[in-house]
């Protein structure tokens, strides 16, 4: 890639937000839209600023629930999806009911969450293993099952162990996959860490916001939303930049799906 | 008493309503040294006979030995070339090579210096710290034979190794194939689709057919080594072809 596009990739996206910034600002200067219906961007600023420590220090309550509930769906995915991708009893008794679970709607499960582990750290991390638990071992298992067939063989024939064929074999294989997953998962965590704290919480960035808008301080709210974007674009950078060092020893064409 | 000893092996899929017979009675014997070609149309149960020898595949009956010792499951004492070079896109050239040393625990100073040397042979120690991707297919292919060579086995097993190369890059491996066998005295049971390549390699031919799938001839090739593409324009060259077309049932009917 040489200087030029990289420039140009960076400049066309900012020149995209500053022109949705500029309708923005437009729309609530011509119209004098009222500051608790839709502040302007100048406000949501002055306001961030404002409460920059506040932001920071419900931010890192979010930050928290988001990446200890992704730890944790990481940390019980992917043994589980190594066990249904190797045996095939396991696959038939529970990939069918994962792919099921996977089309109940996570929020529906947060206020039973709720009840059965309070309003605490808990609840929020069971959420958060919850949203995005699924897509770790859906994508994972599907790593693991597309290793080449050949590669494989030419395990089995030198009498490679089972933990030689996994760990030299199929993860390896497999970690493309388990990247992808990873990066829709983080995505979902900041997801499920929001409603946790919409469920029931008295900190974190979902509780700022709710309780802005029910004092009528919009700007805050907004705030509030542009740090959980902040938040959101900080952790899906971090699975990526991980992916692009893994990335760099594969080839194009083996990189996810 | 042969190097490689297959009788009688019969294999067949599926239940008793529906019985696919694969490979039907199938019987080789061949020395050590020796390059064996099996040829036949697609689904006449020569890859399958491989994976038996292989001890990769079960068989429902008959016998195959291996220096003496019956094949009941995978052995160490072979190395096999898949028809796609079927790397390890995370892995170096080199590291792919030493793969086998690796799983048998045997991958030391002496492990690397082969490999290093079995590079050298087939012109690519230059690419020792590439990547599988940054190679051309026959490139590739080369890195397959390295890795299946790397633990000196007495018995090269391969599964149409070339038959997704162009022509030209072939008849190089052809080449480089002869010169490797020449060179570790393995033995070569090597599957093809092409009646040339197979003559050309091969001090024996199996032909194959598919209704039922059974060998259906055998016969030596006499063409003395060393061999060069020129042998493939001599007379002995083309009735070994015309000899092998007329048992693959391809003279039929031609005026």
């Amino acid at each position: 890639m040489n200087s030029t596009t990289t420039t140009t990739q960076i400049a066309y996206p900012l020149i995209g937000v500053a022109i949705l910034f500029a309708i923005w600002g437009a729309y609530c200067w011509l119209f004098s839209v009222p500051e608790v219906v839709l502040p302007s961007p100048g406000q949501v600023a002055v306001a961030f600023f404002d409460s920059f420590g506040v932001l920071m220090r419900e931010g890192w309550v979010t930050l928290v629930e988001t990446v200890l509930g992704f730890a944790l769906a990481m940390a019980v995915g992917l043994p589980l999806a190594v066990a249904i991708a190797n045996s095939r009893p396991l696959n038939l008794m529970f990939y069918p009911l994962l792919v099921a679970l996977q089309s109940v709607p996570k929020v529906a499960l947060a206020p039973i969450v709720l009840v059965w582990l309070g309003t605490g750290l808990e609840s929020k991390l069971a959420i958060v293993w919850l949203v995005a638990f699924f897509p770790i071992i859906i994508d994972t298992a599907a790593g693991l099952r597309s290793t080449p067939r050949e590669l494989i063989q030419l395990a089995h024939s030198l009498k490679a162990s089972p933990w030689q064929i996994f760990y030299k074999v199929q993860f390896p294989a497999a970690l493309p996959f388990v990247l992808t997953g990873a990066k829709v998962a983080i995505t979902l965590a900041v997801i499920g860490a929001v409603i946790g704290e919409f469920m029931g919480s008295s900190s974190g960035l979902g509780y700022l916001l709710l309780s802005a808008t029910s004092q009528l301080n919009t700007p805050l709210a907004f705030a509030a939303l542009f740090a959980l974007s902040f938040l959101g674009l900080g952790v899906y950078a971090v699975v990526e930049l991980v992916e692009i060092a893994i990335a760099r020893w594969l080839p194009p064409r083996a990189t996810g799906h | 008493m042969g190097f490689v000893e297959i009788t009688n092996v019969r294999k067949v899929f599926g239940g008793k309503e529906k019985e696919v017979v694969a490979l039907d009675e199938a019987s080789l014997t061949f020395d050590e040294g020796e390059f064996v070609a099996l040829i036949g149309p697609s689904g006449c149960g020569k890859t399958t006979l491989l994976t038996i020898v292989a001890g990769l595949a079960s068989k429902t009956s008959g016998s195959v030995k291996v220096g003496g010792k019956e094949v009941t499951g995978p052995y160490p004492d072979y190395g096999f070339v898949f028809q796609q070079p079927s790397l390890m896109p995370w892995r170096s050239v080199l590291q792919n090579v030493l793969f086998p040393m690796e799983i048998l625990g045997r991958n030391d100073a002496q492990a690397k210096a082969r490999a290093e040397q079995l590079l050298e042979m087939t012109g690519l120690h230059a690419f020792a710290n590439a990547r599988p991707h940054e190679l051309s297919g026959g490139m590739q292919q080369r890195v397959s034979l390295c890795r299946a060579l790397i633990h000196k086995p007495k018995l090269l097993l391969m599964d149409e190794p070339f038959g997704a190369l162009d022509e030209f890059t072939r008849l190089d491996m052809n080449d480089l194939l002869l010169k490797i066998k020449a060179e570790t005295g393995a033995s070569v049971l090597f599957v093809t689709h092409s009646i040339s390549e197979a003559v050309y390699l091969s001090d024996k031919v199996v032909v194959f057919t598919r209704r039922p799938a059974r060998v259906s001839a055998e016969f030596q090739i006499d063409i003395p080594a060393p061999r060069t593409q020129a042998c493939r324009f001599t007379p002995e060259f083309i009735e070994a072809e015309r000899r092998a077309s007329e048992a693959l049932g391809l003279l039929v009917g031609t005026h």
